[in-house]
């Protein structure tokens, strides 16, 4: 087992080194967030402003329909609120003070030394949230969680654990954003997540950022027999440069791991996201699903799954809409079989709305602009539920935005 | 209600109709016969202002006016509605929300009229994604039954359809003609008018149609009594319509 020193002097090293993929950001360039914040009692006793900004994220300051919230401001944890006693919620440090086991969670699916971002977290000693559902507990509604840049030109480095033990069911929203008026960050963000043996996570992450925000998420996702987990990103306002490349290890057989990735591209923003599965165990399954817009900026769509047991089965689909000159969508499919009799399949389709859908739509009564919204609602739509009807309806605002643009 | 006049159309540069004169009245039920490949979809394309169907020279006037050059949504509110052989898919878009946009929430009663279709099962489908033949042709009838036109442009409504379907698409049809658009008058037999392209004429089972026009590659043959047209051509083909013309030539 690797002790706290040797970790330390790993990220030291590795504190220079270059992601493999993405603009390689000088972390220099950025101070780090602050470790105290103002503590808010309750989240309805936040400005209009800042309610606001957790909503366009599908955090709700009413927290009726929800068993948990926290808010984390900075590098800190702002609020913390548990209304579902069957599940633990609360900050990662406090955790590990809490749970001496719980070091056994912590930097073992992400490597400290993966890249400078990971080094940094870790020599930051960050914060963030600490999720457990108790075995066989299933929580009926969900935990939220939020994470935001509250000040230019800081670095963010947040750190979660989420672990859903046997049997047990939990359903997660968590937001990531930055505060009015905030346009030039920097949000490093690990997470580790571990479903174990016939567990159940549905992860909805909702990103909004600003123009000149990058952004290098770190997540490993472990599943043990029969576990389930459904991941659903979505971001559809301007950022300056997401990179990320969440990976689901199938560890356990019967394990199923599915991405939905919906994104939008606007002028100047640069998204390269990915999801990727290995499949450890035989029997498992996943399914990789991106469907991307650019409006003007740059995607890139990957995907990789690496089969390495037999009676596996995959599917990945990237599906990109190029709106405009001047965008360019960049799928990436890999698959990777080392053993018989497995099945991955991919599909990609890059390129603009078929000219014979929009017309149809018009023939219909609608104008060109309607109809070019409502083809790239319906191409967005993955069937993600649960989102609260103050964020689909900013979501539709936004999507009759781009219909109205791309005209 | 429709004039065409002199219209010849191109798709890639090749010639599909050529100097084409037709007209629909106010109320009756005109019908389009010809062999495959004729230009009888590339008319009702035109017609509706679809991409790809290049106006050389002509005109088509719709009630009265010039609408050869408008947008496909601006002919679509002036009254035209058409219903194509091979409409696309839409994935994601529900056939429910569609066909509520295009009623544009006017008393348009969605419910009763997906059950007379017996659409109801698939309102909650993405439109005409794995849809078959029947399935086809009754989601375009129900968005068109939203929608209201007075002019039903309609490409072989029978076709790919069985004969249990044939009878709904049918009567649906008749009825749809039969009722009142924003451009019904009263004192005319039918309340709307339409273009019926038919290959067998089983569609004529159930509409009662006014006129007909025989379309060879791209030319209007002739115009008459149709029921008559119909039997000529099914007793000897199409080749007699060509030879005809060519003896008045």
């Amino acid at each position: 087992m690797q002790t706290g020193n040797s970790l330390k002097e790993k990220a030291e090293k590795a504190i220079e080194k270059s992601a493999m993929y993405g603009e390689d950001f000088d972390l220099n360039e950025f101070e780090v967030a602050a470790k105290e914040v103002p503590q808010t009692e309750d989240l309805e006793d936040l400005d209009d402003d800042f309610k606001q900004t957790l909503l366009n994220v599908g955090v709700l300051t009413d927290d009726k329909e929800r068993s948990g919230s926290f808010l984390m401001l900075d590098n800190a944890v702002s609020h913390s609120s548990l209304k579902d006693p069957n599940i633990e919620l609360m900050s990662l440090h406090e955790a590990m003070e809490k749970h001496d086991w719980l070091k056994d969670y912590s930097w073992k699916l992400v490597s400290v030394d993966a890249d400078k971002y990971t080094a940094k977290s870790y020599l930051e000693d960050a914060n963030g949230y600490f999720i457990r559902a108790p075995a066989g507990q299933k929580s009926s509604m969900p935990v939220q969680t939020c994470l935001v840049m509250g000040h230019k030109d800081v670095a963010q480095t947040v750190h979660n654990i989420l672990i859903v033990e046997e049997d047990a069911k939990l359903d997660v929203i968590t937001g990531c954003t930055t505060k009015k008026g905030v346009e030039r960050a920097m949000h490093l963000g690990i997470s580790e997540i571990y479903v174990k043996k016939g567990g159940v996570l549905n992860f909805t992450m909702i990103h909004n950022w600003a123009d000149d925000v990058g952004v290098r998420p770190r997540t490993v996702i472990h599943l043990e027999e029969g576990a389930s987990f459904v991941n659903n990103y979505i971001l559809l306002k301007p950022v300056r440069s997401i990179q990320s490349y969440p990976t689901a290890i199938l560890d356990g057989e019967g394990a199923f791991a599915r991405f939905h990735t919906i994104a939008v591209a606007h002028p100047g923003s640069e998204l390269d996201l990915g999801s990727r599965v290995l499949f450890n165990a035989p029997n498992t399954k996943a399914e990789l699903i991106s469907r991307t817009i650019t409006t003007g900026g740059k995607v890139i769509a990957r995907g990789e799954m690496v089969a390495n047991e037999p009676h596996c089965k995959g599917h990945l689909e990237c599906h990109g809409l190029v709106l405009k000159d001047g965008g360019t969508q960049l799928a990436i499919p890999v698959l990777e079989a080392n053993v018989a009799d497995v099945e991955l399949t991919h599909e990609a389709a890059v390129g603009r709305i078929a000219r014979e859908q929009v017309e149809y739509l018009m023939a219909r009564g609608l104008s060109e602009e309607d109809a070019v919204g409502m083809i790239v609602r319906g191409f967005l739509d993955v069937g993600i539920t649960g989102l609260p009807e103050e964020l689909a309806k900013d979501i539709d605002d936004t999507i009759a935005q781009i219909g109205k643009d791309a005209v | 209600m429709l004039e065409i006049k002199d219209l010849t159309v191109e798709i890639g540069g090749r010639k599909i109709l050529n100097k084409v004169n037709l007209k629909v009245e106010q109320g009756s039920t005109t019908v389009l016969f010809g062999p495959n490949g004729a230009g009888k979809s590339a008319l009702l394309m035109t017609l509706m202002g679809f991409s790809g169907y290049d106006i050389v020279s002509g005109q088509i006037l719709f009630k009265g006016v010039d609408i050869t050059h408008l947008s496909v949504n601006e002919r679509a509110e002036r009254g035209l509605g058409i219903m194509t052989q091979r409409p696309p898919n839409l994935t994601g878009v529900k056939l429910k929300d569609l066909v509520k946009v295009i009623s544009n929430d006017h008393s348009f009663d969605t419910d009763a009229a997906s059950k007379k279709l017996d659409m109801e099962r698939f309102m909650d489908r993405d439109v005409n994604v794995g849809f078959s033949g029947g399935e086809i042709k009754r989601s375009e009838l129900l968005q068109l039954s939203a929608q209201n036109p007075c002019l039903y442009l309609l490409d072989e409504p029978e076709s790919g359809v069985d004969l249990v379907s044939i009878e709904e698409i049918g009567t649906t049809i008749d009825e749809l003609l039969s009722s009142r658009s924003k451009c019904s008058v009263d004192h005319y037999k039918r309340g709307n008018s339409a273009l019926i392209i038919t290959h067998t004429g089983q569609v004529l089972d159930y509409v009662e149609p006014d006129v007909g026009y025989i379309l060879c590659n791209g030319v209007v043959m002739c115009r008459g009594n149709p029921r008559e047209m119909l039997k000529e051509i099914k007793a000897h083909g199409y080749q007699e319509c060509i030879k005809c013309k060519q003896a008045t030539l």
